[in-house]
């Protein structure tokens, strides 16, 4: 590693205290290895926004986290053009320690010992890239977000302002009041992961329940070219109608809210 | 401790609780029912057994409750074989005398003897219940310490504590030094006995001890508001009932937000009873976890143990608040 390009690490924590912490350890880690600290950030929000500019290699990354935790930042960050190693670490948390040790995922246990730290460090250029289906499996809820790589940043969608999610060929379309995503995502791990907040009125539709004004009838032609004088759905913010599949016509009776 | 413990078991029940005195009513008008079962099971002839005996048994019963409650507190102060003997002395008294009475006035018969009887086996039953029962709740008080100890050190809040305080070891010492015996002392609190009641002014500090920790790590973002002007000085609380309240206020009310939340703490008296209010930021779908129900469980167990339905707690989850509410009986310190 000699005259390496020192690791330029990042510190996300939401307590100060925890971040001074690190830094006091990372400093004591600069004496035996070259690094430096590239950033640091109070929340993942920041911290997606700081990523793509400060060049990191490794981020150290709390777990627990108001607004949005650490396991959803490292899903948004694996979008980065190259994103870094991630080290989680934690004061407590027995069910993501337990899914950590089966997937060899790195994280280190506050109060974080020197020791540790620098060998986590050392070993951080090494450190497998995280798969996003590993993350998945360990997150507990769905995510807050949804995110996409623009220009090399990452974009955050707040699900909430999810009108619709439409699968085309490999990709789904994300559908905001203002505009469309591009999400290289399958529709069913979406529809699984935000279960209850919308509904399949399609087999390549997902819609906002909130997003729905109402059905109407429509004469149209859908995706598949057939054309079934079904039901359409009204939605509110834009004028977009979407239809409604034979199949599961059965959600106009259950919503009712008919035009 | 298990002497201690023994004699936590079998002692007197506190005839001035109102629980407590309404066992009594329930269990006594329940053997004057099944008593008067015995004796018919028509419906009518079954009613005016009901009646006569309840003309011999309400007064008794009721003049029993009275001489009790009043002299409970001389009652509980005698060894428990002295407070038996005294129990039943009080009602064989009473028995003489509403019979006597009775006879005066009424001109109501029957011998002595029998009455004598009947309300020694009655009172019989009730001490057996109240010891059964003491027995029963004794272990609980036990457990509850254990619980209470295992509900109350999140292993969250211990080691994200001993991680502020060694941030602050190299560049603040004295701040370093004052958090570290904050903890010390909540510690020794949480592992202490805390069967007896606390001046609430101990409970403050302590509470007080706990915030202090937390708004090391948490910094701007924790904010608290006591508000406990004209609050009795005198007043005894059960121990460790704020702190676990304000750590479940902080988990899941000011952690979960960015922005700064506000805990508000109202202790105040109504007349004989004392109200608690703890009040903080909540919303649903920012929490992630669902653990406060031992904590909670846990407080309603021990307000019942110190004070049994004279004490309750209830929360309520209004829009974008959760609060905390106990009631329990205005209990003074001795001087």
């Amino acid at each position: 590693m000699t005259g390496a390009r020192p690791l330029r690490v990042m510190v996300i924590d939401d307590e100060a205290p925890a971040r001074n912490r690190l830094r006091d350890l990372l400093g004591d880690c600069a004496l035996k290895m070259p690094l430096e600290i590239a950033g640091e950030a109070d929340n993942g929000r920041r911290a997606l926004d700081l990523l793509p500019s400060c060049n990191a290699d490794v981020v150290l990354l709390d777990i627990r986290m108001p607004d949005m935790d650490g396991i959803e930042v490292a899903q948004h960050l694996q979008k980065l053009d190259t994103p870094p190693a991630v080290i989680f670490t934690t004061a407590y948390d027995a069910y993501a320690l337990k899914a950590f040790e089966v997937h060899a995922i790195d994280y280190l246990l506050k109060p974080i010992r020197v020791a540790r730290l620098l060998d986590a460090l050392s070993r951080a250029r090494a450190i497998a890239p995280l798969r996003p289906e590993v993350l998945d499996e360990i997150r507990r809820e769905g995510r807050s977000h949804l995110s996409v790589n623009e220009r090399g940043r990452i974009h955050l969608i707040p699900l909430g302002e999810v009108l619709f999610l439409k699968a085309e060929l490999k990709y789904v379309t994300v559908r905001t009041a203002e505009r469309e995503f591009l999400l290289e995502e399958s529709l069913a791990k979406l529809e699984q992961e935000f279960l209850g907040r919308f509904v399949r009125i399609h087999r390549n539709c997902l819609v906002a329940k909130d997003a729905i004004r109402g059905f109407e009838r429509a004469s149209m032609v859908d995706a598949d070219g057939e054309s079934d004088g079904g039901w359409a759905v009204v939605l509110n913010q834009v004028s977009e109608k979407l239809p409604v599949s034979r199949r599961q016509q059965h959600i106009v009776r259950e919503f009712g809210r008919i035009l | 401790m298990s002497i201690n413990q023994n004699a936590n078991a079998v002692a007197l029940p506190n005839f001035r609780n109102l629980g407590i005195l309404l066992r009594i009513l329930l269990i006594v008008d329940g053997i004057s029912l099944a008593a008067a079962l015995l004796q018919t099971s028509e419906p009518l002839p079954l009613a005016e057994v009901l009646i006569e005996m309840s003309a011999q048994v309400q007064p008794v019963l009721l003049l029993s409750l009275l001489v009790l409650a009043a002299l409970g507190n001389v009652l509980r102060r005698l060894s428990y074989a002295g407070g038996i003997v005294a129990w039943l002395a009080i009602e064989l008294g009473v028995v003489t005398l509403i019979y006597f009475l009775g006879h005066r006035f009424f001109n109501a018969g029957g011998a002595l003897e029998r009455y004598y009887l009947f309300t020694l086996l009655v009172t019989g039953v009730l001490i057996g219940y109240f010891d059964l029962r003491g027995r029963a709740l004794s272990p609980a008080l036990t457990e509850a310490r254990l619980q209470a100890l295992q509900a109350r050190i999140r292993p969250h809040f211990l080691f994200n504590s001993i991680n502020a305080v060694l941030s602050l070891m190299r560049h603040d010492p004295r701040r370093a030094e004052q958090v570290l015996e904050d903890l010390a002392e909540l510690f020794r609190a949480l592992m202490g006995d805390n069967r007896q009641l606390t001046p609430f002014t101990q409970e403050i500090a302590l509470a007080r001890q706990y915030l202090n920790i937390e708004q090391l790590r948490l910094g701007e973002r924790l904010r608290v508001a006591w508000e406990i002007d004209g609050f009795p000085g005198d007043a005894l609380l059960p121990p460790m009932v704020l702190q676990p309240l304000l750590e479940n206020a902080v988990y899941h009310g000011i952690e979960p937000r960015v922005e700064p939340g506000l805990i508000t703490i109202r202790l105040r008296r109504e007349g004989d009873r004392i109200r608690v209010v703890l009040r903080n930021p909540y919303r649903a779908e920012n929490d992630h976890h669902s653990g406060n129900r031992m904590a909670l469980a846990n407080i309603r167990e021990r307000l019942a143990l110190h004070f049994d339905a004279e004490a309750g707690i209830k929360t309520i989850a209004t829009d974008g608040a959760y609060e905390v509410q106990i009631v329990m009986p205005y209990v003074k310190e001795k001087p």
